[in-house]
């Protein structure tokens, strides 16, 4: 199969507008007709489902939560970058897009990259004529602030909880188009299968969640909306129903996933406590602004942190990344706090994290300022762990926090299945090997607001004429069973280890082998343990209750059952590719002084797997990666 | 640390609920609230028994999925949701009440699992400002001044739990609503459609079963969002002035 990528001819600033001067359009009369499902609430899907109402297209909605506005966007705190360039310090359309392809370490395209930095002054617009309450100066202007990787400041925040206030946004223009009748919403539903008819994606079957009803829903085309898997690990900073179902099941009826073991492991969360513990909390990012990252000097130091005399601590960010200091991106920044804690300075329990200072901070601008900016994440911090933030540093440690990797999808966010298109986390498209902080937001509200309303027309307009898709079809039925009997097996398993023992266990080993530094060796060996974990899951899977019912324990399952297929591939990813690129990092491949280090000529391309049935190695398809606008460095935060 | 436990157990929406005891041992006091049920039901499903039903997402206070009222109290001791509350807020023994939020218009599910969606209806009749997504002006074309974006901002951090409903001696949802309210109308973009948002959720409110404000004060000791109480002040005032401008035939 080849991977056509789409990319619009034409120089890069002008591709997209290239591309919109000619895009296929679908007069009004028309789009009443095509039927849309949006599968996710999130930043993606939110924006997607609401601007396509308004085009007046008919859009049905679903999320497994029991509203659209607990999509796990909720939670992103620190910010969205937008190229404004309010601050005038020197950001442009150009910069931000050079920044986000520098910052995924050369691995994703640039006709993409360049037209989310576009379209990125758009959703700022959009936000705040919604609504969205960024702050502000004095004066009444927007204020910004910078982010790892980035020498300007171009993100966009509302206290800690821009994710909130930009899904609420969404959320809202959805409730607005819900009210007018023109999307239908489906909480608390969950999709358990992608529907084909003649190779094209023309529905899905889901469950309910409450009734255990499962139900097929068709559709002209479908959007998949459903966020990142990063709970393949169960330890991560993202929600409990976080999961790869939704694409992995599109994964299995052909569509292609295409770099899944670029994963993000975050700098600066709370670090690991014990094994009882559900979820990881992040510290955004953004406390980098004003928050020194020291280790002290000596091994084994276990002083408390304010009797470490200046001299004795290891500022190591500012050391070995002078320019960039505390900023730098994520991937080096985990990777750095691993080694030194590597190197036995690690502090806190089992000396498995750093400290984040803001001693000087509150020093320079007074306490009122730093909690003016970060005051609920200091809350947040003194909830868990007991200690305030005012007082001594925090203590993080990297988590699993995003998943780069995702369903291939070419320019028009459609995937190799015609009729599927895949939206914000869930598609791999913008960030490459390494998504640089506050470009998640971004990169899901461009999707939703700006590229899949003017690309969706490229599908629907090959879709005049042919018979209306109904569930009567046989593949509805067929697929509906498909989903029945898998749902039956989870139930008559009937052992007795809960679903989460195996959870946890495959977090494990992915956290081991497929974390921070990864080996042949030790991928091969997980690829072995999960294979092994997968068959104990089958056998001894306690899930109680009946399918026709709310039942947690089965949702759980389905989930967890994915994601011990998932991590597989996972693994088989990281194996193949034989080099070091941002999250990836492959220990046989670094520098003398352990930076990254790419293949270019052999690797500049996104690898692409395909499905070839049960018990089969997945076929392998390369899209070649050619850059004419930037030219492939080194990376370097020095 | 151990606890006895009285959880609500109920089957369903239309079958009777009651108190069951049970006990969870052997906790650390680092754990949270909810992954001390998680114990406990890996325990109860090793042993062959059926897990407590309740929903989370987050964990971290911002979704506002998880819907508890722990010990009388709707999302627990302490501010925030009761994802947020950790076990050494106990004492060691401790008999601890868990019940699902208790609102005539959320009907129980399962468990400790409500029906929230009368507040999704009361958002879609008015909690939006109606604009076009790709018609917008340059963000920096209105100025705010900051401290009108700082109180939207204080209104707009209500995570749409239901608590303040659920504390409410009157199930009332006006701190729900007057928060959206408020987060809207003070807004320069939200002026056009201002009294008509206010009459419409209102109305969609009381709709829905909920009752009305009589000051208690419940719904802001409760909120995980520390939305302050006066947001249903500002409700108050638009709902008049909504009602008065349509009573008399004037431009909203
Ligand atoms: C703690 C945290 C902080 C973050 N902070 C930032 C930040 O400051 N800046 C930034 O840019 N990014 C940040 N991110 C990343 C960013 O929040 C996410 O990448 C982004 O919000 C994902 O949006 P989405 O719409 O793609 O998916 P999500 O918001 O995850 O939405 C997924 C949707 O799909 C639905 N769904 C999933 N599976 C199914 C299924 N099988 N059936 C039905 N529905 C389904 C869910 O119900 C949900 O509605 C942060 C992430 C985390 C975890
Ligand atoms: S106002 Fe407070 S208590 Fe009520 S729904 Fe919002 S966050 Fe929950
Ligand atoms: S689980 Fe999200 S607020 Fe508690």
């Amino acid at each position: 199969m080849i991977l056509d990528a789409k990319i619009p001819a034409g120089p890069l600033e002008q591709k997209w507008t290239n591309f919109k001067n000619n895009a296929k359009l679908i007069n009004p009369a028309n789009k009443r007709k095509f039927n849309v499902i949006v599968v996710g609430s999130g930043l993606a899907g939110a924006s997607a489902a609401a601007t396509l109402a308004e085009l007046g297209y008919q859009v049905d909605c679903f999320c497994f939560q029991d509203s659209a506005r607990r999509a796990h966007s909720i939670a992103a705190q620190g910010g969205i970058n937008a190229a404004k360039n309010y601050q005038n310090d020197g950001d442009s359309v150009w910069r931000l897009f050079y920044d986000t392809i520098k910052g995924g370490d050369f691995r994703a395209r640039e006709a993409n990259v360049y037209r989310l930095a576009e379209v990125s002054r758009n959703i700022i617009d959009e936000c705040v004529s919604q609504g969205v309450p960024f702050a502000r100066e004095y004066g009444g202007e927007l204020t910004n602030r910078s982010f790892g990787g980035a020498q300007v400041s171009r993100t966009f925040y509302a206290r800690g909880q821009t994710g909130q206030q930009l899904l609420l946004g969404a959320y809202s223009a959805l409730s607005a188009q819900i009210g007018l009748g023109r999307v239908q919403m489906h909480e608390h539903t969950e999709m358990l299968d992608l529907v084909l008819v003649n190779g094209h994606a023309k529905g899905i079957v889901a469950r309910n969640l409450i009734t255990g009803e499962i139900k097929s829903h068709a559709a002209d085309t479908v959007l998949l909306c459903t966020g990142g898997y990063g709970n393949v690990f169960y330890l991560s900073t993202n929600a409990r129903g976080c999961n790869v179902t939704a694409t992995w099941r599109a994964y299995k009826r052909g569509a292609a996933f295409a770099n899944p073991c670029y994963t993000q492991i975050h700098p600066t969360c709370i670090p690991v406590a014990g094994d009882y513990q559900s979820k990881l909390t992040l510290m955004s990012e953004s406390l980098r602004n004003d928050g020194r990252v020291w280790v002290p000097k000596k091994k084994g130091d276990n002083r408390e942190p304010q009797d470490i005399p200046e001299e004795e601590r290891d500022y190591y960010l500012e050391r070995k990344y002078p320019s960039y200091g505390n900023l730098a991106p994520r991937d080096i920044s985990s990777r750095s706090a691993k080694e030194a804690c590597d190197s036995g300075r690690g502090v806190g329990p089992g000396g498995l994290g750093v400290y984040l200072d803001f001693s000087a901070a509150i020093q320079r601008l007074g306490r009122n300022t730093i909690e003016e900016r970060y005051g609920n994440l200091f809350e947040m911090y003194e909830n868990i762990t007991g200690e305030s933030a005012y007082e001594r540093p925090m203590r993080i440690y990297p988590a699993i926090h995003y998943t780069m990797g995702g369903l291939w999808v070419d320019y028009n966010l459609m995937s190799n299945i015609p009729g599927l298109h895949v939206l914000g986390e869930a598609n791999f498209s913008d960030h490459g090997a390494n998504r640089l902080g506050a470009s998640a937001l971004m990169q899901g509200l461009a999707d939703g607001y700006f590229v899949i309303p003017n690309t969706l027309g490229e599908y629907l307009s090959t879709q005049f004429g042919g018979p209306k898709i109904t569930t009567d079809l046989p593949e509805f039925k067929k697929t509906e069973e498909e989903v029945r009997e898998r749902v039956n097996k989870l139930l008559s398993v009937k052992g007795t280890v809960p679903v989460d023992t195996f959870h946890r266990e495959l977090g494990l080993i992915l956290w081991d082998k497929c974390g921070m530094a990864r080996t042949e060796a030790g991928l091969k060996e997980a690829i072995a343990e999960i294979k092994a974990l997968r068959e104990r899951f089958w056998k001894e899977v306690c899930v109680p209750g009946v399918g026709a019912e709310l039942n947690q324990s089965l949702e759980r399952a389905g989930r967890v059952a994915d994601f011990l297929e998932f991590g597989e591939l996972m693994c088989l990813d990281a194996l193949t590719r034989e080099e070091s690129c941002g999250g990836h990092f492959r220990v046989e491949h670094q520098t003398p002084d352990g930076e990254a280090l790419r293949h270019d000529d052999t690797f500049a391309s996104v690898f692409a797997w395909l499905y070839k049935g049960e018990g089969n190695e997945p076929e392998l398809e390369r899209e070649p990666l050619s850059y004419e606008a930037v030219h492939l460095a080194t990376r370097s935060y020095k | 640390m151990n606890f006895h436990l009285r959880l609500w157990r109920q089957k369903s929406a239309d079958t009777p609920g009651r108190f069951e005891g049970i006990e969870a041992t052997n906790i650390t006091p680092d754990c949270s609230f909810l992954e001390m049920l998680d114990i406990v039901n890996n325990r109860l499903i090793t042993d062959g028994k059926e897990p407590i039903a309740f929903e989370s997402d987050c964990r971290e206070g911002i979704c506002g999925t998880c819907s508890l009222v722990i010990n009388g109290v709707p999302q627990g001791p302490g501010r925030g949701a009761a994802c947020q509350v950790y076990m050494r807020k106990f004492k060691d023994g401790e008999t601890i009440f868990v019940e699902p939020f208790r609102a005539g218009s959320f009907p129980i599910l399962k468990d400790l699992v409500v029906n929230r969606s009368a507040y999704e209806r009361i958002m879609r009749a008015g909690g939006f400002i109606s604009e076009h997504t790709g018609g917008a002006p340059d963000a920096s074309a209105i100025l705010i001044p900051k401290p009108v974006a700082d109180k939207a901002m204080d209104a707009a951090a209500c995570i749409g739990c239901g608590a303040c409903a659920a504390a409410c001696p009157n199930s009332s949802a006006m701190l729900f609503v007057g928060a959206k309210v408020t987060h809207l109308n003070l807004l320069p973009q939200g002026q056009p459609e201002a009294k008509k948002r206010a009459r419409a959720m209102v109305r969609a409110m009381d709709e829905e079963g909920f009752g009305n404000c009589s000051n208690y004060y419940a719904c802001e000791a409760v909120c995980p969002a520390s939305v302050s109480a006066s947001v249903i002040a500002k409700l108050n005032r638009d709902y008049i002035k909504g009602e008065v401008s349509e009573a008399v035939g004037a431009i909203d």
